[in-house]
């Protein structure tokens, strides 16, 4: 059996340990010339593994458009049910000050509160979601993208109280009857199982990138290897002042912002 | 001994069949659950849990409270408590089974449910939660009924049982320690990420159980003509004491954190359900009432000589009880969800199939302990 210490503590839910390196946490911490590492930082950083990720520039973002959010939910199936209760979303628009709820400060420039944000499942490196599952119908690629099993689901919502971002949704009833067309290239739900963003897995697993960001006119999405230096959303990343969302959390999102 | 279950006066009978009725209603609602959907509730996007998931919680600290009669009476051999040792482990038993059934309730695919054993998460706090509820349920179910047994023949408890009467008391802790953990680990749940959510759950438990059984041991002196016995049920009267200070301190120690610190995010879930969040507070009438009823339990059960009086003991532990349970039946598991992790707002109805469902599963969870107490009081009687 191959499971080594990284794994076997994961397995158990001790993911911190791992990014304590082990039990180095022993070993002399602090002393004013060394800084806690934040949560900030993604942990699989081998350049040999693709590790996904997406940066969202808001400044390109228009108001009013909603491409990226209609065609990532006719791609996979996601039902209107015309009502909040039975929402079902998988990106969806905001206001800023419910995506970064420490940073609407009173004197917040104009308008910016309340400026409508993309969000999205943030795909964390390290992921309460995944943590908290009883089944591991939710879990996480080597890549890094969570992906829900909607086979093994059993449909007790843990994980929706788990994330910290509310990017999960429930199929409180029979999701079929509400689509107005069906992809026949993506499984459609039954009712009783939990669903969210997957990247675009059946996606990008062919090569290709995820609808939301294909979907873009503006270039507000951009998709790529975090891990690879020379990609462009590293170079982005390089270049621009980007946010995470409750970095404090450490849950470590793969999407970032620039605001 | 399951006969002793199978003959009884007219009101035995009258009292089960009502129980029926209303658990019938239940299950007819279940059955219309399941064709439509967990979206018959209240429950919606960002309120993910409602009552199912409160009341379970609720009831794990029943079953937990069985250790505060065990404890006394298998560890410091305090013979008052031997005549009703085994009520408190039948309502372990009753209390278990009711969680099972609100768990069982919630689930979006009830037919998967054995997805959690046969892919055993660890790193899941509800793969241990239902391990050590399983394992309360049989030693609850064990340690009470051979006790029984070997009364009846009138012979002393097997040696054998002795390691799992020990084991059943510090199981009794874990359980809801762990049903704790279920809320206290979770990132952005400000309400919930408390270290000493444990601790608080505990204290309302060793409350709101001994408090339950006090009223039952009242109700069987009348219905049933069996007398616990003064000394016990004073001395229960003295745990539901301890229990609900504690209780109230702990909640006191989250005003102070919350309020005293200043941070916003700390304080929003109380001012929803204690104040009212912007506009919102639909919880804030039960919350009061749950303040003043348990603070007049309080100071009834603190008030020299008053609850020696058998009536207002019962009235003391009715008014501990329903505090206790809309704080951890309703209060803490739908105000945890109120504001979202965006913090929005968004409140949470209970719908009438949703209702009919909790009430049935009340009423089954009560003829369980109908039926165990029926077989325990007749073996008794027949001494």
């Amino acid at each position: 059996m191959s499971i080594d210490r990284r794994d076997f503590l994961k397995k158990l839910g001790l993911g911190s340990m791992v990014s304590l390196g082990g039990f180095g946490f022993l070993k002399k911490m602090g002393g004013p010339e060394e800084a806690i590492a934040s949560g900030a930082t993604l942990e699989t950083a081998d350049p040999n593994k693709v590790r996904w990720g997406m940066v969202i520039e808001m400044g390109k973002c228009q108001e009013g458009c909603t491409d990226c959010i209609s065609v990532c939910h006719l791609t996979h199936n996601v039902p209107d049910h015309g009502n909040k209760k039975d929402e079902i979303k998988w990106i969806w628009k905001t206001g800023y000050k419910h995506l970064f709820t420490n940073e609407a400060h009173q004197y917040a420039q104009d308008g910016l509160p309340d400026k409508p944000f993309l969000t999205l499942c943030n795909h964390c490196d390290n992921p309460p979601c995944t943590r908290v599952c009883p089944t591991e119908a939710t879990f996480a690629r080597p890549d890094g993208i969570v992906q829900m099993d909607f086979h093994r689901c059993i449909g007790c919502r843990f994980c929706m109280a788990g994330c910290p971002y509310g990017s999960r949704s429930f199929n409180w009833r029979d999701p079929r009857p509400n689509l107005k067309e069906i992809n026949p290239n993506f499984p459609t739900r039954e009712r009783g199982v939990v669903e969210k963003c997957n990247f675009c897995t059946e996606r990008i697993d062919k090569g290709e990138r995820p609808a939301c960001v294909e979907a873009c006119k503006e270039g507000v999405l951009t998709f790529g290897n975090l891990n690879d230096p020379n990609s462009e959303i590293r170079q982005l990343l390089a270049e621009k002042r980007t946010n995470q969302r409750k970095p404090e959390l450490g849950t470590k999102p793969s999407v970032f912002y620039i605001v | 001994m399951i006969e002793k279950a199978l003959t009884g006066n007219r009101s035995y009978f009258g009292w089960l069949a009502l129980l029926a009725l209303v658990a019938a209603n239940g299950v007819y609602f279940y059955g219309q659950q399941l064709t439509y959907g967990l979206g018959i509730t209240g429950m919606s996007r960002d309120i993910s849990w409602g009552v199912y998931i409160a009341q379970f919680t609720f009831m794990v600290g029943v079953a937990a409270s069985a250790v505060m009669l065990v404890l006394p009476y298998y560890i410091h051999n305090y013979k008052a408590f031997g005549k009703i040792v085994v009520l408190g482990e039948f309502l372990a038993v009753a209390a278990v089974s009711m969680c099972m059934m609100f768990i069982m309730v919630d689930m979006g695919k009830p037919m998967r449910f054995l997805n959690v054993m046969l892919y055993p998460s660890p790193h899941s706090i509800l793969f241990w939660d239902a391990t050590v509820l399983n394992v309360y349920l049989f030693l609850n179910l064990l340690c009470g009924w051979v006790a029984l047994e070997s009364e009846k023949k009138g012979t002393p408890p097997p040696k054998w049982l002795k390691p799992f009467i020990y084991l059943s008391i510090p199981w009794a802790f874990s359980i809801h320690t762990v049903t704790a953990f279920l809320y206290a680990g979770l990132p952005g749940r400000h309400l919930w990420l408390t270290a000493i959510m444990a601790p608080r759950f505990l204290a309302s438990a060793f409350a709101a159980g001994p408090a339950l059984l006090i009223l039952l041991a009242l109700l069987l002196r009348r219905v049933a003509k069996f007398d616990a016995g003064d000394e016990a049920i004073q001395k229960l009267a003295t745990i539901v004491t301890y229990g609900v200070i504690a209780n109230f301190f702990f909640i006191g120690l989250e005003f102070f954190t919350a309020y005293y610190s200043g941070i916003p995010s700390h304080q929003h879930n109380l001012d929803y359900l204690f104040f009212v969040l912007e506009g919102h507070g639909n919880l804030v009438p039960f919350l009061w009432t749950s303040v003043v009823l348990g603070f007049a339990g309080m100071g009834g059960l603190l008030w020299p000589g008053l609850r020696k009086n058998e009536r207002i003991l019962g009235l003391i532990c009715g008014a501990i009880f329903i505090s206790l349970w809309i704080d951890k039946g309703i209060g803490l598991v739908i105000g945890g969800f109120i504001p979202n992790p965006l913090e929005e707002i968004t409140e949470y109805y209970i719908t009438w199939p949703e209702f009919s469902i909790t009430l049935g599963i009340w009423a089954i969870g009560a003829m369980i302990l109908t039926l165990l107490y029926k077989i325990a009081l007749s073996v008794k009687k027949a001494q």
